[in-house]
């Protein structure tokens, strides 16, 4: 056991919840927390950000116990040092945003010329120097998380938790602020915990994504473990899902590989990085050329097959390696087996594509 | 043609029933009331009223009384609705009720409670006599403590109402940014409230400055002793003096103004006053 980073198990019920989980994350790490609503995982930052006790466990974080019901021990939230992105952010409107991000500073006790200093600078590094005498409400969605992000950055936490921070952000913003994120994040020795539901997010921010399910962890992993090996219908849903970058130009995105994928929607002659998404039951598998209205067709190879119980988990190699579900009797109607040839459709209006 | 009224659309238009009869009784409660004060209002004595000696203590009485009252008010009315807003205990449906039953209680009965309680031979008033010599009833602290009675609930109500609805993430947020509790309070939780304290003060002040019946049972009428505006204004009435109807003006003017000032922006927008829909 490392001491440092966090070392945490906890043990809670909280109405119909009974949550026992044990997560280690080093310093720099950055776990994705991943599960159904209800899992426990706003539960879990709550109990970590000792906003409640947690029954049986211990909660470590870099070798100070925060938590130990047995030894009688509890750390107040307020004296941990833990910055919290909440959802739905929780800015303070009844303050400027400078005083937002000096909040932390204040609270523990430093000079009040002394954290405005500070929050200005944090400000600046964040890109929003200019926005200091403004109020929340006056700010636009990516701003605001930037403000949330700076309020609890400034304290210079030992440990950073994030629930569901893109939530409130539209699909556009959302790709920018999350590049903008994972930058400054990757700068951060801090252990990092983000609760997600987007599997993107999950996919691109994650050294490593915990799924909860019902309260425990089911399964844990690097994002290409998970999504290759999906234990659970809920995880082959989030993560199994294909993931295409690319740049969109002129209704086609461009794979990195160079092969081109048709999708729906007019990009008005603009040509932007992007990420698609493309779920695995959106594609078809035939034996013959197909002839009909999907737009994206070709001949692959089939590279392994899963067989999940109610459905079966088809991958497929080069040009465009993607999972494909189908049911076990379209499997055997196919004779599908490692190897065999096999061609690939689907429709352009089923690829999702999000900037970023 | 029905085409044109079809148009209009009946379905969330009142009766023509309700409407008449609604419109009756604003004129019947609300405007003759009011017209009636203004038409009998003696403008030439306005000067001589206001200038005079009694008239004077009255209103200076009972702006001392009635700001009195709101600061007690505020003082205990924060930590009794914080109480009955954010801490779970047995009883607190009990309390809550009890809290607010001056809202409903006649100012007379609350006035000969406060009398059995602090009186000199009340329940605290004898021990208060017998080992301070403080004696409360028919001094201007009875009036503060009268009014303070029969206001205070206003205030409760008000910011209750206002900290049920606020959103208690704010607070966890706040401390896990480090606030210790009283940081919370003093930096997050009432300024978040901030509108509601102030159109409960406003309430309350109102509430206070005219206060009646509790003041004339535990303080009685003494000019310029316990003889506020309100009692002042029933004595001059019943010696059909004209003081009676320009100090009514005055208390008239000050409602309206405190009406206008809980419904404005300042207060209003934001400020959840349950105590109005009373």
């Amino acid at each position: 056991m490392n001491s440092r980073g966090l070392n945490a198990n906890v043990q809670l019920r909280r109405g119909r919840l009974s949550l026992d989980v044990t997560l280690d994350v080093a310093p720099g790490e950055l776990v994705v927390l991943v599960g159904p609503n209800g899992a426990g995982k706003s539960t879990l930052l709550r109990a970590i950000a000792g906003l409640i006790p947690i029954s049986a466990g211990r909660v470590e974080l870099d070798g100070d116990v925060l938590d130990d019901p047995a030894a009688g021990r509890f750390v107040d939230g307020c004296r941990r040092s833990i910055g919290v992105v909440f959802q739905d952010l929780l800015l303070f409107d009844h303050m400027t945003v400078l005083e937002n991000v000096a909040f932390g500073l204040r609270s523990r006790g430093a000079a009040r010329r002394d954290a405005r200093r500070a929050a200005a600078q944090w400000l600046v590094r964040l890109g929003i120097g200019e926005l200091g005498d403004l109020r929340p409400p006056q700010l636009s969605g990516g701003q605001a998380q930037r403000v949330a992000l700076g309020r609890a950055l400034a304290f210079a936490p030992k440990l950073l938790l994030f629930d569901e921070p893109f939530a409130a952000l539209d699909a556009t913003t959302r790709g920018e602020v999350r590049r903008d994120l994972r930058a400054h994040l990757a700068t951060l020795a801090a252990p990092k915990i983000v609760v997600s539901h987007d599997p993107i997010e999950a996919i691109t921010l994650a050294d490593r994504i915990v799924v909860l399910e019902g309260g425990s962890v089911t399964q844990q992993g690097t994002p290409d473990d998970i999504r290759s090996r999906p234990r659970s219908r809920y995880v082959a849903d989030l993560v199994g899902i294909n993931l295409l970058r690319g740049t969109l130009h002129d209704g086609a995105i461009a794979l990195d590989s160079g092969h081109q994928i048709t999708v729906a929607g007019d990009d008005h002659g603009s040509t932007a990085a992007v990420t698609a998404t493309l779920h695995p039951r959106a594609i078809t598998l035939h034996t013959a050329r197909p002839d009909g209205s999907a737009r994206n067709v070709w001949l692959t190879t089939v590279d392994a097959i899963d067989d999940e119980g109610d459905r079966v988990r088809v991958r497929v190699g080069a040009p465009v390696p993607l999972a494909v579900e189908i049911t076990p009797s379209a499997c055997a109607e196919l004779r599908l087996r490692p190897g065999a040839s096999v061609w690939v459709s689907f429709k352009a209006t089923e690829v999702a594509v999000q900037p970023g | 043609m029905t085409g044109p009224r079809r148009r209009q659309g009946s379905g969330n238009a009142p009766p023509l029933v309700a409407i008449v009869v609604g419109i009756v009784g604003l004129c019947a409660f609300f405007v003759l009331p009011l017209a009636g004060l203004l038409w009998r209002a003696p403008w030439s004595d306005v000067g001589t009223v206001l200038g005079d000696a009694q008239a004077r203590d009255a209103l200076r009485l009972s702006l001392v009384c009635s700001l009195s009252a709101t600061a007690l008010s505020v003082l205990f009315g924060l930590p009794i609705a914080w109480l009955i807003a954010r801490v779970q205990f047995w009883g607190r449906g009990v309390v809550r009720a009890l809290a607010l039953l001056p809202l409903v209680l006649p100012p007379v009965v609350g006035g000969i409670a406060l009398f059995f309680a602090f009186g000199r031979r009340g329940l605290i008033g004898q021990w208060l006599d017998r080992w301070f010599d403080i004696q409360l009833p028919f001094t201007i602290w009875a009036a503060i403590i009268a009014e303070t009675f029969v206001a205070m609930p206003f205030f409760v109500i008000t910011v209750e109402g206002a900290l049920r609805g606020l959103d208690t993430r704010y607070e966890d947020a706040a401390a896990t940014y480090g606030a210790k509790r009283w940081t919370v309070m003093r930096r997050v939780t009432l300024p978040m409230i901030g509108p509601s304290i102030l159109a409960g003060m406003a309430l309350t002040w109102a509430r206070a400055l005219g206060e009646f019946g509790a003041t004339i049972t535990f303080a009685g009428n003494f000019p310029g002793k316990t003889q506020t505006l309100p009692l002042a204004i029933y004595l001059a009435f019943e010696n059909n003096e004209p003081a009676g109807i320009v100090l009514s003006l005055v208390l008239l003017v000050i409602s309206i103004g405190v009406l206008a000032a809980v419904g404005s922006r300042v207060l209003g927008a934001r400020a959840r006053t349950p105590a109005l829909a009373q």
